[in-house]
């Protein structure tokens, strides 16, 4: 089934599609033929993994959380270690896969959107690298909260354009992103961040980002019991589940249930948004009655997305994916435990997927394993993790 | 065949096809609009539904929404505002314009319902393309509704040729790339790309996107069959919020606006329907 989707007109199932205004329509279609022809071609491919390997310092090691599983006295954690890429998250495997894509198509500019401001960085990280000059949208919300990440981009040469429409965050910067894309695209290259967007976009981020599952498939000695992986618009949860997909093994993805589900401040897309259309595709999101899109919550930037990519929506659907929701305090608990246990600080993302493997792995045999995708490092999150836990770290 | 694009839009060379955002400031203010545009010669309304992710649309139709939606517009209740135009004397077609989110929400078979109750005439959705569009052309053939559709500059010749043969109404051509918003000047390209669009179309085609100025409207004229504005007039309303909210000021807030578009559309020399 996985290797059905997406069909010729970009839908997983019922989802995904193509719904954006006409002037962006020539933009698509450019793009989906250059990526086609680029996919089918070996130099290409061959130069995205030799930048994997040389530039990001990939393979990406999958570690043993002992302490953690001896403590939690069940199913065996391994992390797969997302956060040792350069930069600091699973970001730069897709922001390489199609800066080399935008060099292929004679474009000079990228425009990307973020959100925590990782997929900013790994967009500025790559436009230094490839010589391409780059705009980065950033909600004037998350501008306040990711300040670490504005100034790492300014320092990459990057200009970061403060979006005060809407919402003022992620899902405002990529309307933003789309806008100028579309007035620009003669010498624009639009850099997505996530599995989200019209097609191909949602194909293009999962197939640049299948080298964290393919990688783990490789490195376990056997395959894992479960999966798990952190979703706000799903591009480390689909590059970590899709090589996995035809295997017996459980996926579990995981939005963020914020401030928890039934006080409606959360980004918990799948259990409580309506199918609709968000940023030119059809999934599920987090709307009103009448159609307007709802801002989520969530304490971690990158998840505070009111939509999910089409295809989770899809393997949500079909069941071959679990869906669940962590909330911002879990969160924060399972980030303390990993630092402790493990020496490992993780984004507060990646901890939303930790949170998950800490209450699953203790109904599991020692025998059993579990694979968490550590998608990024918690650096960029000090400020937040100091504001909510100051007090208990100081003892 | 819609009987007023028949009427008002079918077989003209001058058309007038103002946007604005209902609700915005007020439901009242809306009516008072759309009564006035008619009167200046206007030959069809587009009712912009106001949209918290409008991704076609500039700053000033952002900024429109939002003072709308504060005001709680929804789909629905800007269809219903339509019967209440009519009652007030409004004779020419409305099109309802709005992203698909919106339309999903509501749904197929009470949006039809809506627009036969409420005497709504077109539909324009401008997240839906050609390609996703083909339930939609047929549902509003039922419903003798046009589907405006929109081409641009870049629209290659194989799908403005699939584009123009399926179109109703009028066919809206975008002046330029990128989003909804006034422009001072027009690439060249442009009125090479309308031509082109001419030649293909067998319905009138009409020029949106940047047009604000009456030089604009003139040279258009040339090459087309008419103008859509719409940024341009929301400025005009945005200027007059306060104006246009409160019951003594309205009409010298309405007059503003008024002057402004008979100053706009004067190439035209239209003669004035209502008065």
């Amino acid at each position: 089934m996985s290797t059905m989707v997406p069909d010729q007109r970009g839908r997983y199932g019922r989802f995904g599609g193509k719904y954006v205004p006409e002037t962006a329509m020539y933009a698509l279609e450019e793009l989906e033929q250059s990526l086609d022809e680029a996919m089918a071609d070996e130099q290409f491919m061959a130069n995205y993994h030799e930048e994997l390997k040389k530039y990001s310092g990939r393979p990406t090691p999958i570690t043993h959380a002992e302490n953690l599983s001896k403590r939690l006295g069940g199913a065996q954690i391994y992390l797969k270690r997302e956060d040792l890429n350069h930069t600091g998250a699973h970001k730069l495997n897709n922001a390489i896969g199609q800066a080399l894509l935008a060099v292929r198509m004679g474009k000079e500019k990228i425009v990307a959107e973020t959100g925590a401001g990782q997929h900013g960085v790994a967009a500025a990280t790559v436009a230094a690298r490839f010589g391409l000059e780059c705009k980065v949208f950033m909600g004037k919300e998350d501008i306040r909260r990711q300040e670490l990440n504005v100034f790492r981009m300014k320092l990459l040469g990057a200009e970061v354009v403060p979006v005060s429409s809407g919402s003022k965050t992620l899902k405002d910067a990529t309307n933003e992103a789309i806008r100028y894309w579309v007035a620009n695209v003669e010498d624009t290259f639009y850099l997505i961040g996530s599995v989200v967007g019209p097609h191909p976009y949602p194909k293009m981020v999962r197939d640049f980002q299948r080298v964290i599952g393919d990688e783990s498939r490789e490195q376990m000695e056997d395959l894992p019991n479960k999966v798990i992986a952190c979703v706000g618009g799903g591009s480390n949860a689909m590059g970590m589940f899709y090589p996995f997909l035809q295997d017996d093994v459980q996926l579990v993805g995981v939005e963020a249930a914020g401030k928890g589900i039934h006080t409606g401040e959360h980004a918990a897309t799948l259990s409580e948004g309506r199918l609709g259309v968000i940023h030119g595709s059809i999934t599920y999101l987090l709307q009103n009655e009448t159609g307007q899109i709802q801002e989520p919550h969530s304490i971690s930037a990158g998840l505070d997305y009111p939509g999910i990519g089409p295809e989770h929506a899809y393997l949500s659907e079909t069941g071959r994916v679990t869906y669940t929701g962590i909330t911002d305090m879990e969160a924060l608990d399972a980030l303390k435990v990993l630092s402790e246990e493990e020496g490992i600080i993780p984004a507060i993302e990646s901890a939303h997927a930790l949170s998950e493997a800490i209450k699953q792995a203790p109904d599991m045999a020692k025998d059993e394993t579990i694979l968490v995708c550590l998608s990024g490092r918690g650096d960029k999150d000090v400020h937040t993790i100091m504001e909510h836990l100051g007090g208990e770290v100081d003892e | 065949m819609n009987k007023r694009f028949e009427k008002h839009v079918d077989g003209r060379s001058d058309l007038f096809i103002p946007f604005i955002v209902a609700g915005d400031p007020t439901e009242e203010a809306t009516i008072k609009l759309a009564l006035m545009l008619q009167e200046e010669g206007a030959n069809a309304i587009e009712l912009g539904i106001p949209y918290s992710d409008p991704l076609a649309d500039g700053p000033v139709i952002q900024r429109a929404s939002i003072r709308a939606l504060e005001h709680g517009m929804s789909l629905e209740k800007a269809m219903n505002i339509v019967p209440k135009m009519r009652e007030r004397g409004l004779e020419i077609p409305v099109i309802v314009f709005t992203y698909y989110n919106l339309l999903l929400q509501l749904g197929e078979e009470r949006f039809f319902a809506l627009v036969r109750e409420n005497n709504i005439d077109g539909l324009l959705v401008p997240d839906l393309p050609f390609e996703e569009s083909e339930e939609w052309r047929e549902s509003c053939k039922m419903n003798d509704t046009a589907l405006i559709s929109l081409v641009a500059p870049t629209t290659s010749d194989k799908r403005l040729t699939a584009i123009a043969k399926e179109a109703t109404g009028f066919l809206y051509c975008v002046s330029s790339l990128g989003v909804t918003g006034t422009r001072t000047d027009f690439h060249s390209s442009v009125f090479e790309f309308i031509d082109r669009v001419k030649s293909l179309s067998p319905i009138p085609v009409a020029v949106g996107f940047g047009v604000s100025a009456p030089e604009q409207v003139a040279k258009l004229k040339e090459y087309c069959d008419g103008v859509i504005v719409g940024s341009a007039i929301v400025r005009q309303i945005e200027a007059q919020v306060d104006g246009l909210t409160n019951e003594e000021t309205q009409v010298e807030a309405i007059d503003h606006i008024r002057s402004y578009i008979r100053d706009l559309i004067s190439p035209y020399e239209k003669l004035k329907i209502n008065t």
